[in-house]
């Protein structure tokens, strides 16, 4: 039913990268997410799935801190990355979201250039001493992200121009510059078109090689067939994670079958 | 059951599309009366805007034409430089009384030697063919150079007003009976100079470099000092409000909690936005005059009035203009690690771009043209003396053009409105400029992203 080959790809022991355990989020008198423990391995992609609502969102933004922009957002427990809280009250979030990448729903690049647009998280952070090393940046991110042949001859259009596909790896270019250690993909496929997607989704598998990747998605089809590992989420629980495949052929909770199986959702 | 007509046409089941039932048709006239009613509205609007702009074009075009009397004047030694060592400071000793009766006897000798015979014509009237500012003018002109002295020079002098209003067909000869100031013999006089080209009537720059004139002297009257004082205050505004209105939109919009305190300034800013200009008058009459002790018709006093009067506008359209920014664009560089500051002021900013600045130029504008709160600071005040370069010209008195506009309306000789006009085309020229420039900025930067 589902195509699930390439996620058969065996997930041997890894270590682990996030460790979230007991985590609350309240958007004002809204418990969003109750009491969510999940381990992410590194080099792994693992999937959210659930019905619209259920919080996979929300704990994905939880991960690199993008809730701190929501002034009712109200998180508790704790999410440790390599070890570290990153809601300790030490950790600067802007270092942390250049160690955690994010890629939106929505392809969001900036209003520039196609160079600039990549160059722009590296500027920033100084990843690069001079010009030279800069270009060296941009042409890996946009080749991470499968768009250097498309693009090269074009470096300095402006990134709003290209199709809704290209400007989603585009974006994923743009969070591959930053040499993240996490990437999160906030269903990077929704707006796109199945060609679009099907080259987002070969490109997730090539990103595993050197990130850990936690994509939110609604399309059950797309969580078989880009991760190794799933998390199902249900009115704010984590009701069901582990393996994908054992997610998708033997589900241990009864909602996650009804899911899964399009009763429900 | 019923039958259903057997057919080989198709018939329509209910109504035919091709006629309108009573619902379509009431609510197509319902659309049609309410596109009139927009038409109709504008209409007004356009006609009203039409019937101003002539009425002010065509009261005012005159202000921007003056008639001058080209003559020789005899500049007599002994008057003018009684102690002969053509020295200024010495020189200056000599009124513009002396001036006057060498500029009287100049007159009298050009029309002598012009040969115009009018039946009635009295010394008076010759004399007063001439503006009286013109010994003034003449003063300044043998001042600037006294080797003049001694010597007869070619001299345009400015004409008196009710001539100058005849050329402009503001003063009639039926009029002219009833003037005590003029007659229509002196207007004959003048009638004939200008048939033997001694009468020239030609662009007038002085309306537009020359200060304020008295009640006597309409002719003489200019709007420098006022567009000075305007240009002044608009660079206060400029370096006051700007900067500190669209940083306390950006703190406002992107730093600030949302809580009681934020609630309360927010409401608070709108409301300032519909105090009354005048209020801000009194506040500036107040703070600044009373308590600070800043001079009076000082620009730095009226600009700074006018900061406080536009800070709402620009606090609230560049807050509008921050919020039009989509949220995706700061998630975007959130997401790549950029601080909030670096966020706004690389990714959020530049957007807003347009936005602000339309805003900003709007608050300008309004600032220009804004009179009331600076009738209570002192700007109405008559001032002939052009302030100085800034930042030290800040503290000199000056004037303004819209209170120049409402000043000169308030004189009771007809030329002054002529010149009232004149000043509202100057202030209308320069609104429109700035809504030129706030356009051009505004495709500019809209072409850059």
């Amino acid at each position: 039913m589902y195509d699930i080959n390439r996620a058969e790809s065996a997930v041997t022991q890894q270590d682990i990268k996030i460790s979230a355990s007991k985590v609350q989020v309240y958007y004002g008198d809204k418990h969003a997410i109750k009491d969510v423990d999940v381990e992410i391995l590194d080099k792994t992609v693992t999937a959210f799935i659930g019905p619209s609502g259920c919080g996979k969102s929300t704990f994905l933004r939880c991960i690199n801190r993008m809730n701190d922009t929501i002034p009712i957002a109200r998180i508790e427990g704790k999410i440790l990355l390599d070890g570290e809280d990153v809601y300790d009250r030490r950790v600067d979030p802007v270092q942390l979201r250049a160690k955690v990448g994010m890629v939106f729903q929505k392809p969001n690049p900036f209003p520039k250039s196609i160079y600039d647009n990549v160059a722009y998280g590296p500027r920033i952070h100084g990843l690069s001493r001079n010009k030279a090393e800069l270009d060296e940046i941009v042409e890996k991110s946009l080749r991470g992200a499968a768009l250097w042949n498309e693009v090269k001859d074009r470096l300095h259009e402006p990134g709003t121009g290209l199709s809704g596909g290209q400007q989603q790896r585009l974006c994923i270019a743009r969070a591959v510059a930053t040499a993240p250690e996490v990437l999160l993909m906030d269903e990077p496929c929704s707006a796109l078109d199945p060609i679009a997607t099907s080259q987002v989704e070969e490109l997730i598998d090539q990103l595993r090689e050197n990130f850990s990747v936690v994509i939110v998605t609604h399309s059950m089809q797309q969580a078989a067939r880009v991760s190794q590992k799933t998390a199902f989420f249900h009115l704010g629980n984590l009701v069901e994670y582990g393996n994908t495949d054992d997610i998708f052929t033997n589900p241990q909770d009864s909602r996650t079958e009804s899911y899964i199986s399009g009763r429900i959702g | 059951m019923t039958d259903i007509p057997m057919s080989s046409e198709a018939q329509p089941r209910g109504n035919s599309l091709l006629s309108q039932d009573a619902r379509t048709r009431k609510r197509n006239a319902t659309e049609k009366r309410f596109r009139m009613y927009g038409v109709i509205a504008i209409g007004i609007a356009m006609a009203a805007l039409v019937i101003l702009l002539t009425s002010i074009v065509s009261d005012g075009a005159g202000a921007f034409r003056q008639s001058y009397l080209s003559i020789p004047v005899a500049l007599d030694a002994e008057t003018l430089d009684p102690n002969g060592n053509r020295d200024p400071a010495e020189m200056s000793k000599v009124l513009t009384l002396s001036y006057g009766k060498v500029l009287d006897k100049a007159v009298e000798t050009a029309v002598a030697d012009s040969g115009i015979a009018i039946e009635g014509l009295t010394s008076t009237d010759t004399s007063n063919l001439i503006s009286k500012e013109a010994s003034a003018q003449l003063r300044n002109h043998v001042l600037a150079d006294p080797e003049q002295v001694g010597q007869t020079v070619d001299f345009n002098v400015l004409v008196n007003g009710r001539v100058d209003g005849y050329f402009k067909r503001r003063v009639s000869m039926e009029s002219a009976a009833r003037d005590a100031n003029t007659s229509p013999q002196q207007l004959q006089l003048a009638d004939a100079l200008k048939e033997q080209g001694k009468l020239v009537t030609r662009f007038n720059w002085n309306f537009i470099t020359n200060p304020d004139a008295s009640d006597q002297r309409p002719e003489a009257a200019g709007v420098g000092v006022a567009i000075i004082g305007s240009a002044y205050m608009m660079l206060v505004v400029l370096f006051l409000a700007v900067p500190i209105g669209v940083a306390a939109s950006i703190y406002l919009e992107e730093f600030a909690p949302q809580n009681r305190w934020t609630d309360l300034i927010e409401v608070n800013i709108s409301n300032l936005a519909a105090v009354p200009s005048i209020v801000f008058g009194i506040l500036g009459l107040a703070a600044f005059i009373n308590f600070v002790g800043l001079p009076q018709s000082a620009p730095i006093v009226g600009g700074l009035v006018l900061t406080l009067m536009t800070l709402p506008t620009i606090i609230i359209s560049t807050r509008a203009a921050l919020k039009s920014v989509p949220p995706s664009i700061r998630d975007a560089a959130l997401g790549v690690g950029a601080s909030k500051m670096q966020s706004i002021f690389h990714h959020v900013l530049p957007l807003a771009m347009p936005g602000i600045l339309t805003g900003t130029i709007i608050g300008l504008a309004q600032a220009l043209g804004e009179t009331a709160p600076l009738l209570l600071i002192g700007m109405v005040a008559f001032v002939r003396e052009f302030p100085a370069a800034p930042p030290e010209g800040l503290w000199d008195p000056a004037s303004a053009l819209p209170v120049q506009v409402y000043n000169w309306t308030q004189r009771a000789d007809p030329a002054f409105i002529e010149r009232a006009s004149g000043a509202i085309i100057v202030l209308l020229i320069f609104l429109f400029c700035m809504n030129l420039l706030a356009i051009f900025l505004r495709r500019r930067f809209e072409r850059r992203w």
